[in-house]
């Protein structure tokens, strides 16, 4: 009995020990960068380290607020930001609108095609995505060539270097680029959806857009809810990508969201310890958002969505 | 779990309840029917069209597609741009880079993964829920790129390939979709394994894997293109160019086209056959050759392995 109890526990160990290694990756890769907020307490400048840089406490979050040139810049990035996120979160209802006028599609050929086709996006990356972008709508590009030879246009629209309606064509990007990939999940709760209720529905002579409106549409919202939680939950986190892609000195001023200006500040302008400060700001707010959100979900559905 | 896309949407019901009414479609439904197909069709032209278009622009006359001529049917049809981009240096180097992450990134991730995902179900693992906690919560917060690529660098990640895919071993939405797969098992499989006097390795390695493969298949497909998409790590990490990837690369030509093309021009000048416009590189013809290049493992494999992406998403919509 007794060796049988302590060889549990050695296996219990050693099944831990098996994983431990990959543990550690994951310390080094996932929670030792939280260490790098050490760098908004001290006026860091490369090339001199960490360690022989001055420790100057709060210095760099009060200065967030200080001088106006920097408030009125940070403000800009904010309302970016803001302008972005909420876009965004107000066409959140997009990819379900999609779902459910793709499966009244009855043509499964012509249904698999398009979805395969509206799919295709989300798997390539933002740099190919601006490749594209720049050759369709660069000056020499062939939107331009078309507007030409129409006759519509003598000299070619800047649509890139435009710095209006920026958060607009960010959206739209997006938007190509997520849409049809964001349907998939929809797609699946319609697939869950029971046969009986469609049956209910005929047999009370629903219209089309009744069985929609009564029968797909509730059966979907739970999904649409913890999507959109999550969505909320990162609205700080826009990426830096897609911004930093499409990025010039034209746009520079209504693209900037709080992850391109944090890299503009650090890489571009050597502003380490300020950026840091920033981004360190930005991460606890997030997960403040992210423990709100998750109370919510539990306040209104009873579970939790994390 | 439906195996392919086309299975996901509408089944019967639709059809059954149209073939019944039948004599009552209406004409609102009508249009609708209409108003969908329409819809759908010109928002799949706006997906694919870029990709065509750029397609048919590298295969003809360069001097006419950098005017942006070549809008529906290619013209002039030759193959020069994609001999001549292989002449600017660094390109084939990167097109290395690119694959050697994803390959060998790929094969880590898809390994770790495994591994993981199947000791996360061992119940008498000590400290398997906090552990499983530890890797999951990683999902939910960052500490933001800066301090990401601060650290990084303290520990010797810049210029270093390792950079590109030690990062990406433990991957937590993986882990879960293994879990999930592994779960679904039958448990007397284990436990017949272990009466037998299996170990734990054996267990995984004998039993486990050869079952997983459905599943790891999906994680490889999702892991493959991250890493192939992956450019933002080189941005940060990485100034010796010997370690550039495609996609990165692919970034610089877009912004400098216009010099590699007078490069790739002198050296092609040495050759007596070149000297019509039509193969003269251009800023245009460059820039769309390079992206067809980048682009084209993805289009490529994606048809063919579409179906694993839509069961990953089904799988972790359920699970995550």
């Amino acid at each position: 009995m007794q060796t049988r109890l302590y060889s549990k526990k050695s296996i219990s160990i050693r099944k831990f020990l098996y994983i431990l290694p990959f543990m550690i990756l994951l310390g080094v890769f996932a929670y030792y960068p939280l260490y790098g907020w050490v760098y908004a307490f001290f006026d860091y400048m490369p090339p001199i380290p960490l360690s022989e840089s001055p420790f100057v406490g709060f210095k760099w979050f009060h200065s967030l607020v200080e001088n106006q040139v920097k408030v009125d810049q940070l403000l800009q990035v904010i309302k970016n930001t803001f302008g972005m996120s909420g876009l965004a979160l107000l066409f959140s209802w997009l990819p379900m609108i999609f779902a459910i006028f793709l499966t009244e599609i009855k043509a499964v050929r012509f249904r698999k095609f398009i979805q395969t086709v509206t799919t295709l996006p989300n798997f390539i990356s933002w740099v190919l995505v601006y490749s594209l972008a720049f050759s369709m709508f660069s000056s020499e590009g062939i939107v331009n060539g078309m507007l030409k030879q129409l006759g519509l246009t003598d000299s070619p629209i800047l649509f890139l270097q435009s710095s209006d309606h920026v958060w607009l064509t960010m959206w739209m990007w997006m938007t190509w680029k997520s849409l049809g990939w964001s349907a998939i999940l929809y797609i699946a709760a319609i697939m869950g959806i029971d046969d009986s209720l469609y049956e209910a529905a005929h047999v009370d002579g629903a219209t089309r857009m009744q069985v929609i409106r009564h029968v797909v549409l509730p059966s979907m919202l739970p999904t649409y809810f913890v999507l959109l939680m999550l969505q909320i939950a990162s609205f700080l986190n826009n990426g830096l990508e897609q911004y930093f892609v499409f990025q010039n000195a034209f746009n520079k001023e209504n693209i900037q969201v709080l992850d391109l200006y944090v890299y503009n500040l650090a890489m571009g302008g050597g502003s380490y310890s300020v950026s840091v400060a920033i981004s360190m700001l930005k991460s606890l707010i997030s997960v403040v958002l992210l423990f709100s959100v998750n109370g919510l979900s539990k306040l209104l559905r009873g579970e939790s969505i994390v | 779990m439906s195996d392919s896309a086309a299975e996901l949407a509408p089944r019967e019901p639709a059809h059954r309840v149209d073939k019944k009414m039948k004599f009552q479609v209406s004409a609102a439904d009508k249009f609708m029917t209409v108003l969908i197909y329409t819809l759908f069709s010109l928002f799949a032209l706006v997906c694919i069209y870029p990709f065509y278009s750029i397609i048919i622009n590298t295969i003809s006359a360069n001097d006419l597609s950098a005017k942006g001529d070549v809008v529906f049917l290619p013209k002039h049809i030759h193959f020069q741009n994609y001999l001549d981009v292989f002449k600017i240096p660094g390109l084939g180097n990167a097109a290395l880079v690119s694959l050697g992450r994803t390959v060998i990134g790929t094969t880590l991730t898809v390994g770790a993964s495994a591994f993981l995902g199947f000791m996360f179900t061992q119940e008498d693992m000590w400290g398997r829920r906090f552990w499983y906690r530890f890797t999951v919560i990683t999902m939910f917060f960052n500490a933001g790129i800066i301090p990401w690529y601060l650290t990084m660098r303290s520990l010797h990640l810049t210029n270093n390939f390792l950079a590109y895919v030690l990062p990406t071993i433990v991957a937590p939405f993986f882990i879960i979709l293994v879990k999930t797969f592994v779960e679904s098992t039958p448990k007397e499989l284990q436990q017949a394994a272990s009466i037998d006097g299996a170990g734990t390795l054996t267990l995984f390695f004998r039993i486990m894997l050869p079952i997983c493969k459905p599943i790891l298949a999906t994680v490889a497909i999702f892991a493959a293109v991250d890493q192939w998409n992956s450019f933002q790590d080189t941005l940060l990490l990485v100034t010796d160019s010997k370690l550039y990837s495609l996609q990165f690369i692919l970034y610089n030509y877009i912004n400098q086209a216009s010099s590699l093309s007078t490069m790739v021009n002198l050296q092609n000048a040495g050759s007596t056959a070149m000297a019509s416009l039509a193969t003269k590189q251009t800023t245009t013809s460059i820039r769309m050759t390079v992206t067809i290049i980048v682009v084209a493992p993805i289009l490529l494999v994606y048809p063919i392995f579409q179906r694993f992406f839509v069961k990953g998403i089904m799988i972790g919509a359920v699970k995550g």
